[in-house]
């Protein structure tokens, strides 16, 4: 139920040698789990000629969101990729913003 | 082997309508000459670039949908890239991922029938039932976006 990762190699770097403070480290930091938006809204063609759907995840520098900010699954992520790429060929979508 | 292609082209901005028919026209010639079939033709009109591509801001996108093999489509590539007013375009195959989205989402029709049927509820989605309704599925491929959100 709770977050998907463990953010436990997180604290590691010195401050978690607090016994005691460990838990109460990791507990207030409540994570939404994220999901899949593709799986969610049940969008199985993620179309290069779709750019509202696309701009979501290109942000201002023109990247390609990661998975681990977006939540997209891994098979969506790759055809999100692919669309992208085919949009920037057509200029829908830049490729860098000056 | 008929397969099922998407072609995008852009016009430079500074093409007549004339001008922009003539590049479909042509197209279309290539299409018949080589015993292809164009499926769909959707003039997607005037629309900001991304970024310049040689000193063009603008250009007229143009979508053809074609049915053919992979020589005619070798073909259009070729006349399309020696074609000055043609700014950019794009062939991708659709027919196989068409398939794959299609299969997908009749099995996921399928089972949600299955189920509401199981539960004692007519297969279908009554009007007014449900928190939101179903994302449309036939999207328009248009896009009516501002260029500024581009930016």
């Amino acid at each position: 139920m709770n977050g998907k990762k463990s953010f436990g190699g997180r604290g590691k770097s010195g401050s978690s040698s607090q016994q005691g403070g460990k838990d109460a480290q990791r507990r207030p930091m409540f994570r939404r789990r994220k999901v899949c938006k593709f799986c969610s809204d049940k969008i199985d063609d993620i179309n290069y000629k779709d750019v509202k759907l696309l701009m979501p995840f290109v942000p201002e520098r023109a990247k390609v969101l990661p998975r681990r900010i977006s939540g997209t699954c891994a098979l969506h992520q790759r055809k999100l990729r692919t669309a992208i790429m085919r949009a920037r060929q057509l200029a829908l979508i830049p490729y860098t913003t000056e | 082997m008929s397969r099922k292609y998407e072609l995008v082209y852009v016009v430079s901005p500074d093409a007549t309508d004339e001008q922009v028919t003539e590049v479909h026209t042509q197209v279309e010639g290539i299409v018949q000459r080589m015993n292809g079939q164009l499926e769909k033709t959707d003039n997607w009109g005037r629309r900001k670039l991304a970024y310049e591509i040689g000193r063009h801001k603008e250009g007229t996108y143009v979508l053809e949908v074609i049915n053919g093999d992979g020589e005619l489509m070798k073909e259009i590539d070729r006349r399309l890239k020696v074609t000055d007013l043609v700014i950019r375009h794009l062939v991708v195959r659709v027919d196989e991922e068409q398939l794959v989205v299609d299969r997908t989402r009749n099995r996921r029709t399928e089972t949600t029938r299955r189920r509401r049927v199981a539960r004692g509820l007519p297969p279908d989605r009554q009007p007014g039932e449900g928190q939101r309704g179903e994302p449309d599925d036939d999207r328009d491929d248009r896009f009516d976006m501002g260029g500024e959100e581009l930016r």
